[in-house]
């Protein structure tokens, strides 16, 4: 049973490791704004893709 | 891309590509799409050349309309100077600029993409992003190609105006007080989590067949996990205790305290000396419950700030007139005797003398009435207004930080915080109650001390203190008022902190500003007196406003409602004057009285008047006065029931006959009043023993906002300017008033029924201890029962009964 110190020991490094994961984000300003990255995630791919697809056909009107 | 910019002005019905509204007046074509202002079709040409219509394609309509916004190239010149960049920038090297602009636009993806695309619209731009929820955008540039004047240009160009202003520049303060609070909160779920893992062999027996070594090694590591959560995250209610007891009364956080020391003194000494298991668990969930509780409470509104004072409001620069060289310098460096020019749109900054040219000042920000004041040379404008018409010189009398409005707050009551004289429900109630724990605790030691049996006197006297821990009796007033805060933020009005609801639930007095508040500038009466109009005339008339922005010519419009305008060849708008038009080779003039050459004798007072002529003839007359907001009678009838209600108004005695006739009799009205006034007849009702509930909407209410015990400002926009309050309200929402003020006495109610709930866990607890028959599995039972199910019945309450008032749509 004395495996269980082992354990012990190991989780308490785990999530001591985890908490100290979770100060360095808050730190780091992950948590400061929660709304914006989840509708930036959408815009990624668009802008490149500009040659093949045009806004809408009546902004060319010649 | 070059697009054939095919313009031209149809009648009919269409909506505005850019902004999504109805084109009302004249409709410009590019293309196949429509426009309602030359603004918003601006934004789409720039938009265009750079290949960035995808705006237009992830979110419906995204622009605002560009009719209000103010077309003067040079209003950014006084980003040139370099103590006001220096002042306004996050962070500068030798290569790049990075600055934070506060743009109240933003408002859907559309905005957050166009702004993030930036680097786009200028290749010196290096990147723009934006935080949606405080609607800001952080622009990163190289300085020594494009200027920070060019950047703010260039956002303005797209429609989307930062604002700048005095306080941004003055200064750059951090909220780290919201996150040290998420620290402990971590700290203390960390610690209470491995601790119960660890207090698990106490709580089944079978756990004993892991023999003796393990359960004291699983003692000393909670002893170890204790000490952050006792020493660190405790530490507010510490200090709040201590604070308290200084000044010679007992908060919440003193039985607090108490508990949290005798549960960690005791258990220290259960585990070390006796060699038993202590409560360590039962305090790192205490504290976990706790800093959970707080954390609901401290909610607050992000956008919104609570606590703008003039500087938000004055422009962060002037031109200065040296020897008719101008000059831009900060408002700062802005001395009495300077002369300043003050152009189209800007503000006043300071109280001044007209030198020179025609002042149109609009007041609205300041008394909440959007007409223009006409000022004569030589007369005292005072700050806060702004000129409509042409540049102004004008020589400066008192400094900004002095002047009639920005005297308010010199005043006394801007100098210190608002001292809470309510002391709070909970407050209260933790007095006594923490005078009758120590009471029944010193009652069973005495008891078992002397029947000789003194060890159990010792454990009954601290399982008291660790039992009674008042969690529950903690924990009901931060989810009640919590609740009852997002309660209300979703109906709109917005209070600064939960302590608000507990001021707000003893107001025996209101107090309306009556400009702004009771009266709103989109619900003005227009009536005319004169020649009856023919359809023809009407149509003249209406073409004649729909081509001018002033405040009077928009209240006209909107009373010919429906009528079609006619094309005319020529509207010339005389800045102050009025309108003149040539049609059918007969002049046709609307507007002031000098205008059309009127007399003003025995014409209806207490509003303003505009005057139609063809040639020299004098047709008839307007008369508009701004009318009372729609519902606002009933909020008063309903109010006025059960409190006394006051007016407070800058205007003429003679309004009160005719808010007479619409609010009854007994209602003190009180006319004449200026800021000072306004702020002077607080303080005096205030002394008087009343707790006042102020609403008011203007610069000019600010002092009064701030005297009363709780102020609410009433803003059209909420992101809009709105003077330093305790609460922000949607002045759509004033119906709710009365259902508002009814809920705060209602959340007193359930903190009260809630505080019952947690005393019968009490006695309970109580019941056994003075028996000495508390162990740790019972402390570790009991207390989360009784912290979860008064957070539980506090929630559904509030909402419940929220729901029920019609509060809020569903109940979740």
């Amino acid at each position: 049973m004395e495996v269980i110190f082992v354990l012990i020991a190991i989780s308490l490094i785990l999530a001591g490791s985890f908490l100290f994961l979770f100060f360095r984000a808050m730190k780091g300003g992950q948590f400061d704004d929660n709304h914006t990255p989840a509708i930036r995630i959408l815009f990624e791919n668009e802008p490149k893709t500009k040659d093949k697809k045009e806004p809408s056909p009546s902004t060319k009107s010649k | 891309m070059s697009n054939q910019v095919n313009t031209s002005i149809r009648r009919e019905t269409s909506t505005c590509y850019h902004c999504g509204e109805e084109c009302k007046d004249e409709i410009l074509h590019i293309g196949e799409k429509d426009f309602c202002c030359t603004g918003c079709k601006l934004v789409y040409e720039v938009l265009s050349e750079s290949d960035l219509c995808t705006y237009y394609e992830i979110a419906d309509k995204p622009g605002l309309s560009q009719k209000s916004v103010s077309g003067r190239d040079n209003r950014f010149d006084y980003l040139d100077d370099k103590d006001i960049v220096r002042k306004l920038v996050d962070f500068q090297n030798s290569d790049e600029t990075h600055i934070t602009f506060s743009i109240p636009l933003i408002h859907c993806a559309s905005c957050i993409w166009l702004l993030e695309n930036l680097h786009k619209l200028h290749p010196a731009i290096i990147s723009g992003r934006v935080e949606f929820i405080k609607k800001k955008v952080q622009v990163k540039y190289l300085h020594d190609k494009i200027s920070l004047k060019e950047v703010v240009r260039l956002l303005s160009r797209i429609g989307y105006e930062p604002t700048i202003n005095l306080a941004d520049a003055d200064k750059k303060t951090v909220e780290v007080t919201d996150k040290k609070l998420i620290y402990k909160l971590a700290v203390a779920g960390f610690c209470f989590g491995n601790m119960m893992l660890f207090s698990l062999p106490e709580y089944f027996a079978e756990a004993e067949l892991l023999g003796e070594g393990f359960k004291k090694t699983f003692n000393y590591l909670n002893v170890m996990l204790s000490l952050p959560v006792f020493f660190y995250a405790a530490t507010d209610y510490y200090r709040s205790a201590w604070l308290s007891i200084r000044n010679k009364a007992v908060n919440m956080d003193v039985p607090i305290a108490i508990g949290i020391v005798t549960l960690f003194t005791y258990s220290l000494f259960d585990i070390f000396i006796l060699g038993n298991e202590g409560y360590m668990d039962t305090l790192g969930g205490l504290l976990f419950f706790l800093l959970i509780g707080k954390f609901y409470q401290q909610k607050t509104y992000d956008t919104l700030s609570f606590d703008r004072d003039y500087k938000s409001y004055f422009p962060v620069a002037v031109t200065k007139l040296v020897r008719d060289e101008e000059e831009v310098i900060p408002l700062i460096k802005l001395n009495v005797g300077d002369i300043i020019k003050v152009r189209n749109e800007e503000l006043i900054p300071a109280d001044s003398i007209l030198l020179e040219g025609e002042a149109f000042i609009d007041y609205s920000f300041v008394t909440g009435e959007e007409v223009p004041v006409a000022k004569r040379k030589g007369e005292l404008i005072y700050a806060g207004g702004r000129q409509k018409g042409k540049a102004l010189t004008l020589t400066v009398q008192k400094s900004p930080s002095q002047g009639y409005l920005t005297d308010l707050w010199n005043n006394d009551s801007f100098e210190k915080e608002k001292v809470n004289s309510l002391e709070s429900l909970a407050n209260r109630i933790s007095g006594k109650f923490t005078f009758t724990v120590l009471a029944i605790a010193l009652g069973a030691l005495l008891y078992w001390g002397f029947s000789g049996q003194l060890s159990m006197g010792v454990l009954a006297f601290t399982s008291i203190l660790i039992i009674t821990c008042p969690c529950a009796l903690a924990m009901s007033t931060p989810f009640t008022l919590g609740n009852t805060l997002r309660v209300f933020g979703q109906g709109k009005f917005f209070l600064k902190n939960s302590h608000v609801i507990e001021k707000l639930a003893k107001i025996d007095t209101v107090v309306f500003d009556k400009t702004g508040t009771l009266t709103s500038t989109t619900e003005a009466s227009v009536r005319y007196f004169g020649e009856p109009l023919s359809a023809e005339s009407k149509s003249i008339i209406k073409s004649l406003v729909s081509q001018s922005t002033h405040a009077l010519s928009n209240r006209v419009n909107s009373w010919l409602d429906g009528v079609k305008a006619i094309k005319l060849e020529e509207v010339e708008e005389i800045s102050g004057k009025g309108l003149r038009t040539i049609y059918k080779s007969q002049e046709i003039r609307l507007g002031s009285a000098d205008f059309v050459g009127a007399k003003t004798e025995g014409l209806p007072e207490g509003g303003n008047l505009v005057f139609f002529a063809v040639e020299d003839t004098l047709l008839g007359y307007f008369f508009i006065q701004s009318g009372l907001r729609k519902g606002i009678e009933n909020v008063v009838s309903e109010i006025k029931v059960k409190l006394p209600v006051h007016f407070l108004s800058g205007d003429q005695d003679h309004e009160r006959v005719n808010l007479t006739k619409v609010f009854g009799n007994h209602i003190l009205m009180n006319f004449n009043q200026g800021p000072s006034d306004k702020l002077a007849y607080i303080k005096n009702l205030n002394q008087n023993g009343a707790h006042t509930l102020m609403i008011g909407d203007g610069l000019n209410d600010a002092g009064a906002l701030r005297e009363s015990q709780v102020g609410i400002a009433l803003t059209d926009k909420i992101t809009n300017f709105s003077p330093a309050s305790d609460a922000i309200m949607d002045a759509a929402m004033i119906q709710k008033l009365p259902a508002f003020l009814d809920f705060t006495k209602t959340s007193r109610k359930i903190i009260k029924a809630s505080f019952g709930l947690s005393f019968t866990y009490n006695l309970v607890g109580v019941y056994f201890a003075v028996q000495g028959l508390v162990s740790p599995v019972f402390c570790a039972i009991l207390m989360p029962i009784s912290s979860i199910s008064v957070v539980v019945f506090t929630t559904l309450t509030t909402n419940y009964l929220a729901y029920r008032r019609g509060l809020k749509d569903k109940i979740w």
